[in-house]
């Protein structure tokens, strides 16, 4: 294999495909980490130059993992519709690029040549497109799921309750949730990260927010964010949970490190199945985040971006209501500022929407990145435009559990108004039934959860 | 201008309210009615600011002087104009410290709560980049040793493979100074929060050596290690050779609290471990957290019990049931 450029009377050479695709990325801290990053501006736009020319065969047999060493490649290999696979392999990724981008190219097209793709295939063509190119390409797709209501519908924007508290106090989270409730914010779902991952605190918070859930008729889901193997136990001994979580990585030693394989997501997809309270037919959540297979040391060499668009191949396999990354969560070592996380924010809600999953982002930053709200509202505009399905909705922005930094649920009231979108359909007739809002607007009551103390 | 308006308004809210409630003893130095918004200030002392605007259309000077609004007075004021159930909105507020009773201006938060947000991420980031305290660290004869991190606070953010590795310096340094195969050896790390050192260690650190005593524990040479991450404790437990290992290292600040530390402990730790080796008591730090005396105390008992099973971490989980 010879992968050569000239570029400005120097020549480039790489290797092979594992560093042509690290190189080709946009500037990354946790690729250079992990020593794939290009060593000059100029060597980075020579690994595109060589990366444009690539038929998408090669990346086909060229995994980040091979197929005897890791399962989650043999998921994404063995789920391939070989039928479209075969109309598509000789495309470069260059023309890929532009067949995306070509107004001729609608959303239906796009799904049908979503099924013939591997993970290496969605993350090259994302090293080559501008941020711009991202959000219009993504704009495109449109990944609808359903479980109690309708999810990612053109001209919806939903957004995940998150009202997370640092000993999970019921009451405290109770609170939480009527104030986000007050701003038109849940209807993806109300999910709780836990401090306590234990069956009996996970389970009460399931009963406590199933409760709240039927008392006012929310159109929506709940789901405590424990490990999945909590989960289950849950589902297993009758507690009422809508959808069923875990966090996922894009290598088989990735999820090993969070305590998960294939086989045991396939159990608790089963089980959701069969015991989740909502219609489904989606019951699935996952969270992913560029840089996590890296620092597990489960990359097997390969750039973050390749590792998470692994991910997204990994959850198709189980039909998600939901999937976001939590681009900025992970921290400045790989990603190390505003800059790189609004980069690869606009990266994952792409490689997700193309690999068929109806996507959100948890827009967020940690402390130590150099990141501030600003910059945090900056790109939740950009994801809008995107077309996110759904953002977090945290009270200020503030995770008072998990220490980070995301949106608020005043922000998925600016996002709607400012994109005139509005809450998933259920939901918001809900919203309209109830006096908070009306014609897609919150009115004078929202705001207040101490609405919600006597129905 | 509108917004004018409507800041006066809350100001004039809110400080009623203080009044009410007796937290503004003075009062307000600038009346109803008076244009409260500077075009253009001008600082004349560290609190006051003088405004030529005003003196131009009212002949008065205007005066701000202002309690502080991170303090717990004010910090939870509900924000809700024309709640519901006003009352009842305390008792909601009461019961999280997640920031909810905020209010808004359209969709947006208002103003005070705006500002308190900032306020919050001003403190933790002037709080990040800054090494604990010198004196701290001889009041309890530490001596500094780094890990291989040798460009600074950037480096280390971008590094965390070289912050878990000592410098040779640092080598050297431990086997000449401290005691081999101790019983329980205590580190302690800077981490990402110098602040959070700062903060528990003048509580935690006797009540460990005390405790450790009175187990009849031989504790090591303890020791401060400068830009730390918690996998040094693998090269430290080579050189060392402890029972058990305890790093106290500061974590990565929330928003307006930086003061929360966490101990890691390991048994026998050493090369090629990771964090299903070890166990974390995490948060602690007064009011709100766990409380560094307890801390300290669980920390000994735990550390034996380490050694009652010669393991940590998920080994200890099902040896110990």
């Amino acid at each position: 294999m010879l992968l050569r450029t000239k570029l400005h009377g120097k020549t480039y050479e790489f290797p092979d495909v594992r560093l042509l695709m690290g190189k080709a990325n946009e500037e990354k801290s946790g690729d250079r980490l992990a020593g794939v990053a290009a060593e000059s501006a100029a060597e980075r736009i020579a690994a595109r130059l060589v990366l444009a020319e690539l038929p998408l065969w090669v990346l086909r047999q060229n995994p980040a993992v091979p197929y005897e060493q890791d399962e989650v490649t043999r998921v994404i290999q063995d789920a391939v519709d070989e039928t479209v696979y075969a109309e598509i392999k000789d495309w470069t990724i260059g023309e890929f690029r532009e067949w995306l981008l070509a107004d001729t190219t609608t959303h239906e097209m796009i799904q049908r040549v979503s099924a013939g793709l591997t993970a290496e295939m969605v993350a090259a063509v994302t090293k080559l497109m501008s941020n711009l190119d991202l959000v219009l390409a993504a704009s495109k797709i449109h990944v609808t799921a359903h479980c109690h209501n309708t999810m990612g519908a053109p001209g919806r924007l939903s957004s995940r309750l998150q009202p997370n508290h640092p000993t999970d106090s019921p009451e405290g989270i109770r609170a939480e949730i009527y104030e986000g409730l007050a701003y038109g914010c849940g209807d993806s779902v109300i999910g709780i990260n836990p401090s306590d991952d234990s069956y009996s605190s996970v389970s009460r918070l399931l009963e406590m927010t199933y409760d709240l859930i039927k008392e006012w008729e929310v159109p929506t889901q709940n789901c405590v964010l424990a490990h999945v193997t909590t989960q289950m136990k849950c589902l297993q001994s009758g507690s009422p949970v809508g959808l069923v979580f875990q966090s996922i990585s894009g290598s088989q030693k990735g999820c090993e490190s969070f305590g998960i394989n294939v086989g045991m997501l396939d159990e608790a997809y089963e089980l959701a199945k069969k015991h989740c309270f909502p219609s489904g037919p989606n019951f699935m959540y996952f969270e992913t985040g560029q840089g996590s297979a890296l620092s597990a040391d489960a990359h097997n060499g390969w750039d973050q971006l390749t590792l998470e668009a692994r991910n997204y191949g990994l959850a198709r396999r189980y039909h998600p209501f939901q999937v976001n990354t939590v681009v900025g969560f992970i921290g400045p070592e790989y990603l190390y500022d505003a800059n790189q996380i609004q980069r690869a924010g606009l990266e994952d809600l792409f490689m997700g929407k193309l690999s068929g999953i109806p996507m959100g982002v948890d827009a967020c930053y940690t402390n130590h990145a150099r990141a501030d709200q600003n910059a945090n509202e900056n790109l939740a505009v950009l994801l809008t435009a995107a077309g996110c399905n759904y953002f977090m909705a945290v009270p200020m922005g503030d995770d008072s559990m998990l220490s980070y930094q995301s949106t608020s649920y005043h922000d998925t009231a600016s996002l709607r108004q400012l994109f005139r979108l509005r809450p998933a359909a259920e939901f918001e007739h809900w919203l309209e039934s109830i006096g908070l809002m009306k014609d897609g607007r919150l009115t004078e009551l929202a705001g207040d959860p101490t609405f919600f103390l006597k129905r | 201008m509108m917004e004018e308006e409507k800041i006066n308004q809350i100001v004039e809210l809110v400080l009623r309210q203080l009044q009410e409630e007796g937290l503004v003893p003075g009062g307000l130095k600038n009346q109803p009615g008076q244009p409260t918004f500077p075009q253009e200030t001008i600082t004349t002392g560290a609190a006051t600011v003088f405004h030529p605007g005003a003196a131009l259309s009212t002949h008065a000077e205007i005066e701000i002087d202002l309690p502080d609004p991170a303090g717990d007075n004010l910090r939870w004021l509900p924000r809700v104009k024309n709640a519901k159930d006003p009352g009842a909105l305390i008792e909601l507020m009461a019961s999280t410290s997640a920031r909810i009773g905020v209010g808004r201006a359209g969709p947006r938060s208002n103003t005070a709560s705006l500002l308190l947000f900032q306020a919050d991420h001003a403190i933790t980031q002037d709080a990040l980049y800054r090494d604990v305290d010198q004196r701290l660290l001889d009041e309890f004869n530490l001596m500094t040793v780094q890990t291989s991190i040798t460009e600074g606070r950037e480096e280390y953010l971008l590094r965390p493979d070289l912050g878990r590795q000592l410098s040779d310096a640092a080598r050297q340094m431990i086997t000449e100074k401290c005691q081999k195969n101790p019983d329980l050896q205590l580190v302690v790390g800077d981490g990402l929060s110098a602040l959070a050192i700062e903060s528990n260690l003048r509580q935690i650190f006797p009540v460990i050596v005390q405790g450790a005593q009175s187990a009849g524990l031989r504790m090591g040479t303890p020791f401060y290690v400068k830009y730390c991450r918690v996998g040094v404790m693998n090269d430290i437990g080579d050189i060392l050779q402890p029972k058990v290992l305890i790093l106290l290292i500061g974590e990565r600040p929330g928003l307006g609290r930086a003061e929360s530390m966490s101990a890691y402990m390991a048994y026998q730790p050493g090369a090629g471990q990771n964090d299903a080796n070890r166990d974390v008591v995490c948060n602690i730090f007064e009011k709100g957290g766990t409380n560094p005396l307890e801390a300290g105390a669980f920390i000994v008992q735990f550390a034996q019990k380490m050694m009652q099973f010669q393991a940590s971490g998920v080994k200890l989980k099902l040896a110990a049931g």
